[in-house]
């Protein structure tokens, strides 16, 4: 059923990574991103791996997320790969073939790259895992909210995704029962050729679109009733304060990123 | 022959996760042709997971179904013939409307079926006259219309397949109390015509003890009674355990009783304790109040 398909990609957990302010979440993990394209040497890079599983380690995240974080970028992976391993002409040639020649140097940056985006995805996936997307919109609305002053709309923005997250789940269910009656009444969702298929959705896009507008409609109103006026002056349920574990983690990536550094300086770049 | 028969049919809910739930369990039910019956039992006992049983809309976890001694699910392709054979009305029907008109709204079930253009039209017209629609409504937009009247374009785009059995999921809730009656008068009109059978599901006791030939109580996912009205609110503490009530024409009637009256049947229509009240009076032999 379509109900069982699952929302963001959350997965609860009490690990100190869950426990984090997503705030702190956040900014580290851009940290993580620059770290990992700071470092111009395989020993650097091992460094990001070394602070990815490790980090997995802590989070408690079981490790077949880590595949299916990968899967989706499978294609770019072996996509870039495969430029770089016969595009990069310099270095000892290791096979020829006509035009195409692969080269050691070009072996070495297609590890070297494919290492890189893999940490990349998968460490920065770590956040979505432990982070459940409400959380998520609440950080980047605090961390954004700077830009109210240049009149960016942070708070009406973060209103918005927070909703539309809120109502991913009941509009799955009124498409499931929408689906029930029109099944109900003969309609055939299953066989017939693309336009015919096409076709078949009319009947259910239509109610659902009436019933989304309703409900927004509905939603408007209930939220006035309730003096919503936008973001001015509000104060917030979920009061997000730094903590011990906030700190200690702060430090942990410092200390990795200067790990970076140091390989940076000891060790030859790659290419 | 029984027009539906389940064999041991169980249905759970996210199976293999921490939110497993079992909607069904174990359900052997027969239900005969021609019955007007009423699924009552309390939010959550089951009620709805089962009827989506009876036309193939749920496949069962474990057991069987049969409609008219044909096995569900074994031929996938035989389903379709299924949902024509077994109409289901969900609650709220109305949301489920789409088409431009009135018209080809109910024409959507039909048309799905295979008929004839003539056909099509002749019971377009039949069902919109029978749930009391006029036929100046038909070409209006179904989004035009009022919340009882898109409701009855919803129930007639059901009845217009001519399904062998009606199962309606509280075709009155949300409703006034006049269009309420007036959505269950035409169900049972509909039934006394066309002498189908008619599942009705409701919270409503009253609306079932007074159209209803036989009720079914679900409890827990399971059946808990299967049997006639007078049955069935016979039991009436054992239904308040449960969280359903008896009419309160039965429990004023089970008051009179221990209040020494000598009532011996038993009463779950207003219109049939009227009589009994009339009669005991005037068996007094002439001692209604207005001769004191």
């Amino acid at each position: 059923m379509l109900k069982d398909i699952t929302i963001g990609q959350y997965f609860p957990g009490r690990s100190p990574i869950h426990k984090m302010d997503c705030r702190v979440k956040l900014i580290l993990t851009i940290v993580f991103i620059v770290m990992l394209f700071i470092s111009g040497n395989m020993i650097g890079l091992y460094v990001g791996v070394v602070f990815t599983l490790v980090t997995y380690l802590i989070s408690g995240i079981p490790f077949r997320m880590i595949l299916k974080s990968l899967r989706p970028i499978l294609p770019i992976v072996i996509f870039t790969s495969l430029l770089n391993i016969f595009f990069i002409r310099t270095g000892d040639i290791l096979w020829e073939w006509k035009f195409l020649k692969i080269t050691d140097n070009g072996v070495r940056t297609a590890i070297f790259m494919t290492i890189r985006i893999v940490c990349l995805i998968v460490g920065s996936s770590l956040l979505t895992y432990t982070t459940s997307p409400i959380d998520l919109t609440d950080g980047i609305e605090r961390l954004l909210s700077p830009l109210k002053k240049i009149r960016v709309p942070v708070h009406e923005l973060a209103m918005m995704m927070t909703i539309a997250l809120r109502f991913i789940p009941t509009l799955i269910e009124e498409t499931d029962k929408i689906m029930s009656a029109q099944k109900a009444r003969g309609a055939d969702l299953e066989t017939g050729g693309p336009i015919a298929r096409a076709k078949a959705l009319i009947p259910i896009l239509i109610p659902l679109f009436v019933s989304s507008f309703r409900r927004a409609e509905e939603l408007a109103l209930a939220m006035e009733c309730r003096c919503y006026h936008g973001g001015e002056g509000r104060t917030r349920m979920k009061q997000l304060k730094l903590h011990l574990v906030d700190l200690i983690a702060v430090f942990y990536v410092a200390a990795f990123f200067a790990g970076v550094i140091v390989t940076n300086i000891l060790f030859k770049a790659v290419t | 022959m029984a027009v539906i028969r389940t064999e041991k049919l169980s249905f759970v809910y996210g199976e293999g996760t921490p939110f497993r739930k079992v909607a069904v369990d174990n359900v052997d039910l027969e239900i005969n042709e021609g019955e007007f019956i009423g699924i009552i039992g309390h939010t959550g006992s089951g009620k709805s997971t089962l009827i989506q049983h009876f036309n193939g809309l749920l496949r069962p976890t474990s057991g069987e179904v049969y409609i008219d001694g044909e096995k569900l699910w074994d031929d996938k392709k035989k389903l379709r013939d299924i949902r024509f054979k077994v109409g289901l009305v969900f609650q709220y029907p109305e949301y489920q409307l789409f088409e431009e008109t009135c018209y080809k709204d109910i024409a959507f079930g039909p048309k799905n079926m295979g008929l004839s253009e003539d056909e099509i039209d002749k019971r377009v017209r039949e069902t919109a006259q029978l749930v009391g629609l006029k036929p100046e409504l038909l070409e209006k937009s179904p989004f035009e219309l009022s919340g009882g009247q898109k409701r009855r374009v919803a129930i007639a785009g059901v009845m217009a397949m001519e399904p062998k059995v009606l199962i309606l999921d509280e075709p009155a809730s949300g409703l006034d109390p006049k269009g309420r009656s007036q959505i269950l008068g035409l169900i049972r009109e509909y039934h006394k015509e066309k002498k189908n059978t008619v599942m009705l599901v409701s919270h409503s006791m009253e609306d079932v003890a007074k159209h209803c030939s036989k009720i079914l109580v679900m409890n827990n996912a399971s059946i808990y009674c299967y049997d006639t009205p007078a049955n069935v609110f016979h039991r009436s503490t054992e239904l308040e355990s449960m969280g359903l009530a008896v009419p309160q024409i039965t429990r004023v009637f089970d008051r009179l009783k221990a209040m020494g009256a000598n009532i011996n049947d038993d009463v779950y229509t207003v219109g049939y304790g009227k009589d009994l009240l009339c009669r005991m009076l005037s068996d007094k032999g002439g001692q209604t109040p207005d001769d004191n």
